[in-house]
């Protein structure tokens, strides 16, 4: 295709024009907007990496979910601006620190430009067992079964800052509800969306935890999704943020780092110890842990995105 | 130069700007901002060495992908801390920036210990 080379030159340098742009503009809020584009836009690159599932979780977590969090830490941050504007950084600070980051530029251009030959791959190690575990996509075959380990710690570091955020709330306030835009005008285009959207929106989520197995796809982008349907349902004012301090809240938090690891534990019955799946039941078990997966991920990034507690728990 | 190396690249100035970024910029919502950019582009790194083992019928090594995508969630988790930390800084201390002149911010009363 002619076109794919001016396609690829033209993402490039979008991205890097957003980058620069998130760097050096002088409004907080613009940075932050400018980093949302960026992240969507580095969506694009990775298809055009052939990295689809990757180019998911980027607009899903990297671009929307953490521009979510950070718009509103601008909103919140807003009455500080004129001082934060004022403030600049001195010239003996801007040169060595863009000495440096060209430094660093340079080091890892020679890396890309001298690339190893031939190219170090485990593609054919992943695809080997593919079709005994009864999985089409390779990248879910790696998450859920060959590197299920690194998996499951990652939900407990998404587990651990959720109990890091919620210990930054005064003591009184523990077990209390986010305040999550609490301030914000009532208005009617945000009502209709929170009600139209939803629906839709958590079907496309459970859709794609399912086909997560034969095509790009997963447990993080579905939940991803479906933490944004409850967002936006809680930003518009429908629904209260729930308490942190509930049990069933709590119970539903837990359960998916709990079943992935009864299911680690179980393995120690077998030959290859924690976390290798009996033989005839690996896919079964693998859905398992991924719909209970999918439920804890979307409450944890709705709650990391509501933040501390901020009213008091009403008893 | 293929795509592959010509995202490299990108992503070798994503990673040198995100430095920059993080070292001059004063506030710290904006340090954070531009630690995401960087490590946007360390997974685009990887994003390049996965296209580059294309092999077995496959677009990408799926090794390297899996791994950005747990890099992504826990990259988010730790921006979800650290912006916690600075509404809970600027909460006590009343201002929300790193330069010495917040001492006298932390001598005040907060709304609350």
């Amino acid at each position: 295709m002619i076109a794919a080379p001016i396609l690829d030159m033209g993402l490039a340098t979008l991205v890097l024009a957003v980058a620069v742009w998130t760097v050096i503009a002088r409004q907080t809020f613009s940075a932050v907007v400018g980093f949302v584009t960026f992240g969507l836009v580095l969506a694009l690159v990775w298809v055009r990496l052939a990295a689809v599932d990757v180019a998911l979780t980027e607009a899903a977590i990297g671009s929307g979910v953490t521009g979510a969090l950070l718009i509103a830490a601008a909103a919140r941050l807003r009455p500080t601006e004129p001082r934060s504007v004022a403030e600049r950084p001195g010239i003996w600070l801007q040169i060595p620190a863009a000495l440096l980051a060209a430094l660093v530029f340079a080091g890892l251009a020679t890396v890309v430009l001298l690339p190893a030959d031939p190219a170090p791959s485990l593609a054919p190690a992943a695809a080997e067992h593919l079709t005994k575990l009864d999985i089409g996509n390779p990248v879910t075959a790696v998450l859920m079964a060959y590197r299920s380990l690194d998996t499951l710690l990652e939900k407990v570091v998404l587990l651990l800052a959720l109990i890091g955020v919620w210990s930054l709330a005064p003591d009184h306030l523990w077990g209390g509800s986010p305040g999550l835009w609490s301030d914000t005008r009532r208005s009617g285009e945000l009502t209709l969306l929170a009600r139209l959207l939803p629906p839709v929106g958590t079907v496309v989520g459970i859709y794609i935890l399912w086909v997560g197995a034969i095509a790009p796809g997963g447990a993080f982008q579905g939940g991803a999704i479906l933490a944004a349907m409850w967002l936006l349902i809680m930003i518009a004012g429908l629904r209260a943020a729930p308490a942190v301090g509930q049990r069933w809240l709590r119970l539903v938090l837990i359960a998916g780092p709990a079943v992935f690891l009864a299911v680690g534990f179980v393995g120690f019955a077998l030959p290859n110890g924690f976390l290798s799946y009996p033989e005839r039941i690996t896919k079964p078990l693998i859905i398992v842990i991924e719909v209970v997966l999918t439920m804890s991920i979307a409450a944890i990034l709705g709650l990391l995105v509501a933040g501390a507690p901020d009213r008091e728990r009403r008893r | 130069m293929n795509a592959a190396t010509l995202y490299g690249l990108c992503s070798a100035a994503l990673v040198g700007l995100g430095l920059y970024g993080a070292i001059v910029q004063p506030q710290p919502l904006r340090k954070i901002l531009a630690f995401n950019l960087l490590g946007g582009g360390i997974f685009l790194q990887f994003g390049v060495v996965a296209r580059r083992g294309a092999a077995a019928g496959m677009g990408g090594d799926p090794v390297p992908q899996a791994m950005v995508i747990t890099g992504i969630v826990v990259a988010f988790s730790a921006t979800a801390l650290a912006v916690a930390l600075l509404l809970r800084l600027y909460q006590v201390s009343g201002s929300a920036v790193l330069s010495t002149g917040t001492q006298a911010g932390l001598d005040k009363k907060g709304d609350d210990s």
